[in-house]
């Protein structure tokens, strides 16, 4: 942190969006704390807006979910948290928590008068932080800011991990990106909040946290040429130094670029993976699974694109998609991950040489744990519940994936450049096991993850959080490459290793709710559509970001396949994480999250930006697989509809499919057992 | 003094509710919420509610009307019910509606019917008594005020 800042100069606004940078705030914290709940109960809201008033919180109250989701979209920090019901008409409250997770990373706690185990479990792997059982008492509002606080704690924590020190590139004000307090008081509070975050933090930070780095938001711009010099470089090529050097955008620190890198990898990764299964969502690319593949390759451009569009794909989102990406590969074998080079996603920038063994053609050594990297799950074992956390298993993920040595640069890579990140996936080589059982902890993001999640496995070790198990299995992205993994599985991929794994993570498909999330991502998948989609909307970080798992997911399915064909973009991606190895996971932030989200299953609607410099992304939080809800090995449920991705159309792509093959993934989606139904593991 | 005497009506009407089950913990919790600048602030909510949930039950009414029944819409209109029943502590009313939905499960009719008769009635006892709840504790209120100094 900056020592500087100890009253009000808070130089790095990267970690709260809220908290304004520079603020001098009284310490009145936690009053003034921006919630907004969501319920279409009136008698509730008007108890819940009160008991909130007396504990010095301003609220907003909301009786639709899509009127919060407009609210939330329109004043992206105008809120420190959510807290919304489960059950209502318009909309599911899980879908909105998975949302908000992807798009805003905001903490959201649920409510409801259902205390089944079931339903709380949701809440857990969907990425809530919390869920109180309804009638809710005054005294168990007294402390929802901790939530916020946590969260805002892990961002730094990640970001000060993820990036080394910068020593020019500080910016030491607010930086204009970043100053996401938007809103009118989040000066006071938040700054105070802030500072006291970031007094918690610099002791752990070391002298790089001195100055606070300011987030950097991923522009389209600002992507495109990243991706830009990336593939002038290369993807095997591309080390974040060089890019830098490339793209030559004045403030932008290697830490940045490598964060994004890990991100952009794990995306690529995702699509490979993800273009598998996908076959129905997307039928550009999963019908024609080659030739979606093909395409795959524009992705590579595209993806980063898209990927940097919101420049931060909710790693939920991300990992959603990869998780999709990767969850697919059973269901279509040929498909063929289009994802570029696998080998070279994974093998990036990964010292080892596992994956960057080229073989991402070659599925075989797709070690099932591949595809769970793809999906940038991101396993935060804590987090799931947090959405917004998402963001960051996922770069984890995809290092794990890496790590596995050479899986084809596919899922496994990711693992094992994940693996460098530390504690994601672990690559563990054999142990990838696609800690799809995002139960760890993580069952948020499990969605998508599946795919990817199971790829994972790196990450299942401590990430656990992948959550892809959650990914219901709508996805089976992660079905699939589990399965094939376990055939092909010769490799690292301990899918065949891990029995536990396959079921489980295979079903990396777990998407389930965040499949919605997912949905959108997979279409991205292989196709770049993902990306651009992306684009439009800023949610769409996630969506790039769930793109990104799935491709990874796919990744891991072509891979699985047999013919990895990672794009480069996915590889780029990933390679990120691979140079980011240093326990710098973190790097992996922005990117990494985004692609992550995408992995966790959280879905709460959460789609946090990923893109987000995600610092946090895979740092230490083990991926946080968001329930990327990975469509189902079986169910076509393609999450991803790549095509259109754009937030909407991912929304209703999704929500078809939810219909139609997430419905499943729902009943699927089973902690316990990981056992996804629908993924044919 | 008359202020006192109606305030420990209102304490005694308030408890004797609690004792007879019509309202639970939630209700003092909520009442707790009362303050200044809201002093009719559980009166707000118990009228909403009954606003709010009289198409509930309306539609409940219908649905049990059809033939043949649709078990998981009326566990869904019980389910929202029993939901804003529980806000402000309803408890009869929720047990009612907790029997409901067990009748729901099993796709017992018969059990639904009986049941739902039985909260209406509940639901209607309950809005009686605390009409002359309220109206009583705004008594009290006016002559606490009445007898504050200016």
């Amino acid at each position: 942190m900056n020592p500087s800042n100890g009253k009000g100069s808070i130089s790095t606004a990267s970690s709260s969006g809220a908290w304004k940078v520079g603020d001098v705030v009284p310490d009145q914290f936690p009053a003034g704390l921006r919630v907004l709940v969501v319920d279409d109960d009136p008698t509730c809201l008007v108890i819940l807006e009160k008991m909130l008033r007396n504990c010095l919180y301003e609220v907003t109250k909301c009786n639709r979910a899509e009127i919060a989701l407009s609210l939330l979209r329109e004043n992206k920090n105008g809120f420190d948290i959510v807290i919304s019901d489960v059950h209502m008409p318009d909309m599911d409250g899980f879908k909105l928590l998975e949302h908000i997770g992807l798009e805003m990373d905001l903490p959201v706690i649920m409510m409801s008068a259902d205390d089944g185990k079931h339903v709380v479990m949701k809440g857990v792997t969907h990425g809530a932080c919390d869920y109180l059982i309804k009638p809710v008492r005054i005294e168990a509002l007294k402390t929802i800011w901790q939530h916020v606080v946590r969260k805002r704690k892990n961002e730094w924590k990640e970001l000060d991990q993820s990036g080394s020190v910068e020593d020019g590139d500080r910016q030491q004000k607010p930086s204009d990106e970043v100053e996401y307090s938007s809103s009118a008081n989040e000066g006071t509070w938040k700054s105070s909040k802030k500072r006291k975050d970031e007094e918690e933090d610099t002791e752990d930070r070391d002298d790089t946290s001195t100055l606070k780095k300011p987030r950097v938001v991923w522009s389209v711009e600002l992507h495109q040429q990243f991706v830009a010099a990336v593939n002038q470089l290369g993807i095997d090529k591309a080390v974040p130094k060089k890019i830098l050097e490339l793209m030559n955008v004045p403030g932008l620190t290697r830490e940045n670029v490598a964060s994004h890198l890990q991100k952009y990898r794990l995306y690529l990764r995702r699509l490979s993976g993800v273009s598998q299964h996908h076959g129905s969502l997307n039928n550009s690319f999963i019908s024609a699974q080659e030739a979606t593949f093909g395409p795959m390759s524009s992705l590579n451009g595209l993806d980063l694109q898209t990927f940097a569009v919101t420049g931060q794909l909710p790693a939920q989102s991300l990992a959603t998609l990869q998780a999709a990406g990767l969850g697919r590969p059973t269901a279509k074998p040929g498909i063929p991950i289009p994802l570029v080079d696998q080998r070279n996603l994974f093998g990036f920038e990964n010292t080892k040489p596992r994956f960057g063994e080229g073989q991402q053609q070659h599925m075989s050594s797709v070690k099932p744990v591949n595809l769970l990297h793809g999906i940038p799950t991101t396993m935060e074992p804590k987090q799931l519940a947090n959405l917004h956390q998402s963001a960051q298993p996922l770069g984890s993920m995809n290092v794990q994936v890496n790590a596995h040595g050479g899986h084809s640069g596919s899922l496994l890579m990711q693992m094992g450049q994940t693996q460098s990140r530390g504690q994601i996936l672990n690559e563990s080589a054999g142990s990838h096991v696609p800690r799809l059982p995002s139960s760890v902890g993580h069952p948020v993001i499990s969605n998508g993850i599946a795919g990817g999640v199971i790829g994972i496995n790196g990450i299942g070790d401590n990430s656990r959080g992948i959550g892809y198990n959650q990914v219901r299995p709508t996805s089976s992205m992660l079905s699939f490459p589990m399965n094939h993994t376990s055939e092909l599985a010769t490799n690292s991929f301990p899918l065949g290793s891990t029995p536990g794994i396959s079921n489980v993570t295979s079903k990396g498909a777990f998407q389930d709710e965040i499949n919605s999330e997912i949905k959108g991502s997979t279409g991205l998948m292989p196709s770049y559509d993902i990306f651009n989609d992306l684009h439009q909307q800023k949610s769409q970080n996630w969506e790039l970001h769930s793109a990104g798992l799935q491709f990874s997911a796919s990744q891991n399915a072509n891979r699985v396949q047999g013919n990895l064909d990672v794009s480069p973009s996915v590889l780029v991606r990933q390679g990120y994480s691979s140079s980011q190895t240093s326990g710098q996971n973190r790097n992996v932030s922005d990117m990494g999250r985004a692609v992550f989200s995408g992995v966790e299953s959280t879905q709460q609607g959460n789609a946090q930006i990923i893109g987000q410099q995600h610092n946090n992304f895979l740092v230490d939080n083990p991926v946080r697989v968001k329930a990327e809800s990975i469509p189902d090995a079986g169910s076509q449920s393609i999450l991803f509809p790549e095509n259109n991705f754009g937030q909407e159309d991912l929304m209703s792509a999704l929500l078809k499919q939810q219909q139609g093959g997430i419905a499943p993934a729902e009943s699927e989606f089973d902690l316990d057992g990981y056992s996804i139904d629908n993924i044919p593991v | 003094m008359d202020r006192n005497r109606l305030a420990r009506q209102v304490a005694l009407q308030k408890q004797s509710l609690f004792d007879q089950g019509y309202i639970d913990q939630q209700f003092i919790q909520v009442e707790e919420l009362q303050d200044v600048s809201s002093p009719n602030f559980v009166e707000e909510i118990v009228t909403s509610y009954y606003q709010d949930t009289s198409r509930l039950i309306v539609n409940i009414e219908q649905a049990l009307e059809r033939r043949p029944l649709d078990f998981d819409q009326l566990d869904r209109y019980i389910y929202q019910l029993n939901g804003r029943s529980t806000s402000f502590g309803a408890r009869k009313v929720i047990a009612e509606g907790a029997l409901f939905r067990e009748y729901c499960e099993a796709e017992n009719a018969e059990g639904c019917k009986t049941t739902f008769q039985q909260l209406k009635t509940e639901y209607a006892t309950l809005k009686r008594k605390l009409e002359a709840y309220f109206q009583l504790a705004r008594q009290a209120r006016l002559a606490e005020t009445a007898s504050r100094p200016m």
